[in-house]
């Protein structure tokens, strides 16, 4: 192995991640705990990068350090003084030190065992079959062909799972309130940066057919707006209200199935697009598949029905 | 000519990344540090970016560039910004 530049560039890279997530494990308070983390899923976001997996550095990008970072933070705010959590001593316990020192050494073998088998060129490879297959997918970009083409059925259960968790925070009562009195020039901030973000996650659901990008991206993006919006003192972070944000909620999962049964019949098999449609069918899924994952990110990090779920004219009888 | 003229950029651009980090490190209090890092960090973000436009043909990525520029300055203002705000709250209510 020649030592250059992008070997250090790897190695480093490495190094702070083992150091990030020691120091977060073992940081003062839970808040430097929960920003060690953030940039501990920003760097795992370039190591990605670098392990040339863009769409999952996109996503851990948006998805783990964002938004996850958001929800954590949330979390820490709400924290009422007296509670069980704010009580507890913010040092893990020795048992969960434990384990997660236990995961970590278990990441790394599995690491080792994962490029020795590279090097040797041994096990079975997909990538090969993907590539002979992709011609066939409706898109260009390798991993759309496989999340909504040939492992669709995988992705429709993802949704289901995200829609369960939506259901779950439903459940919970209503919202937190919105945070007041942002100052002016976050609200100028948000009012600048909102058009901004719609646009690129447009864009990144449009570019996902040909180029990194795709349903999940999009989706942690279009939440990420919701939370900035909300920030700036919006109560309903743009969501719409009643029916509207029901069938926002809903449509991913629905889409997704409708169009999986509506193409079966005959000898083809659940999912099974019809030759000449797979494109188009995979833009619609992918549209409501967006909506409905930034829904649902967004009512997980408000942690509660929204005053949108009630429309106008029910909060009226109530 | 022009590739001297963006290696001077780019290694001014990056003396001011290291002047920021080594305010954000010895600097005495939040207010300080802030100082540092938005001013340094924005001016050495701009001299990086205007030292990698010149290398460039295309423009279209040069224009990428220059509106990632600008979105950090904008958001490193707001940023700043708040942080300053938070510390003068603590300030006058130190609970």
């Amino acid at each position: 192995m020649t030592l250059d530049a992008l070997f250090i560039l790897d190695a480093l890279l490495a190094a702070l991640l083992l150091m990030l997530a020691v120091a977060a494990l073992h940081a003062h308070s839970l808040r430097q705990s929960i920003i060690l983390f953030i940039v501990f899923g920003l760097v795992t976001a370039l190591a990605w990068a670098r392990l040339k997996a863009p769409d999952v550095a996109l996503a851990e990008a948006a998805i783990g350090s964002g938004v996850a970072g958001a929800l954590l933070l949330a979390a820490i705010r709400e924290r009422r003084p007296g509670s069980k959590a704010s009580t507890r001593q913010n040092r893990p316990a020795w048992q969960v030190l434990t384990v997660t020192y236990l995961v970590i050494g278990l990441t790394l073998t599995a690491s080792w065992a994962f490029l020795d088998a590279q090097a040797n060129q041994s096990g079975l490879r997909l990538g090969e079959l993907v590539q002979a297959e992709l011609a066939n997918s409706g898109v260009s970009n390798p991993v759309t062909a496989v999340l909504l083409n040939f492992r669709a059925f995988d992705t429709l259960l993802e949704l289901a799972v995200l829609f369960a968790a939506l259901l779950g925070v439903l459940v919970l009562g209503p919202a937190r309130p919105a945070p007041r009195g942002a100052s002016p020039v976050v609200s100028h901030l948000v009012a600048w940066l909102t058009p901004l973000l719609i646009i690129t996650a447009g864009y990144l659901l449009w570019v996902g057919a040909h180029a990194p990008g795709g349903a999940f991206q999009a989706g942690a993006l279009l939440a990420a707006v919701g939370i900035i919006v909300r920030l700036s003192g919006s109560p309903n972070s743009g969501l719409p209200s009643g029916i509207w944000m029901r069938l926002m909620a809903v449509g991913g999962c629905g889409v997704f199935l409708f169009v999986g049964i509506a193409s079966m019949g005959g000898d083809a098999s659940l999912l099974q697009y019809p030759a000449g449609w797979a494109s188009i069918l995979i833009l619609l899924i992918e549209v409501f598949a967006t909506l409905s994952i930034a829904a649902s990110l967004l009512l997980v990090y408000l942690g509660g029905q929204p005053a949108a779920w009630v429309s106008d004219k029910e909060r009226g009888h109530a | 000519m022009i590739d001297l003229l963006a290696s001077a950029l780019i290694a001014s651009g990056l003396f001011f990344y290291f002047a920021g980090t080594v305010g954000l490190l010895r600097l005495p209090d939040t207010l300080c540090r802030l100082h540092a890092v938005t001013k340094a960090d924005n001016l050495g973000l701009g001299l990086l970016v205007f030292g990698l436009v010149l290398q460039l043909n295309d423009p279209l990525s040069m224009l990428k560039l220059l509106l990632i520029w600008i979105l950090v300055l904008a958001a490193s203002a707001a940023g700043g910004q708040l942080i300053a705000r938070h510390v003068q709250h603590e300030k006058a209510d130190p609970s």
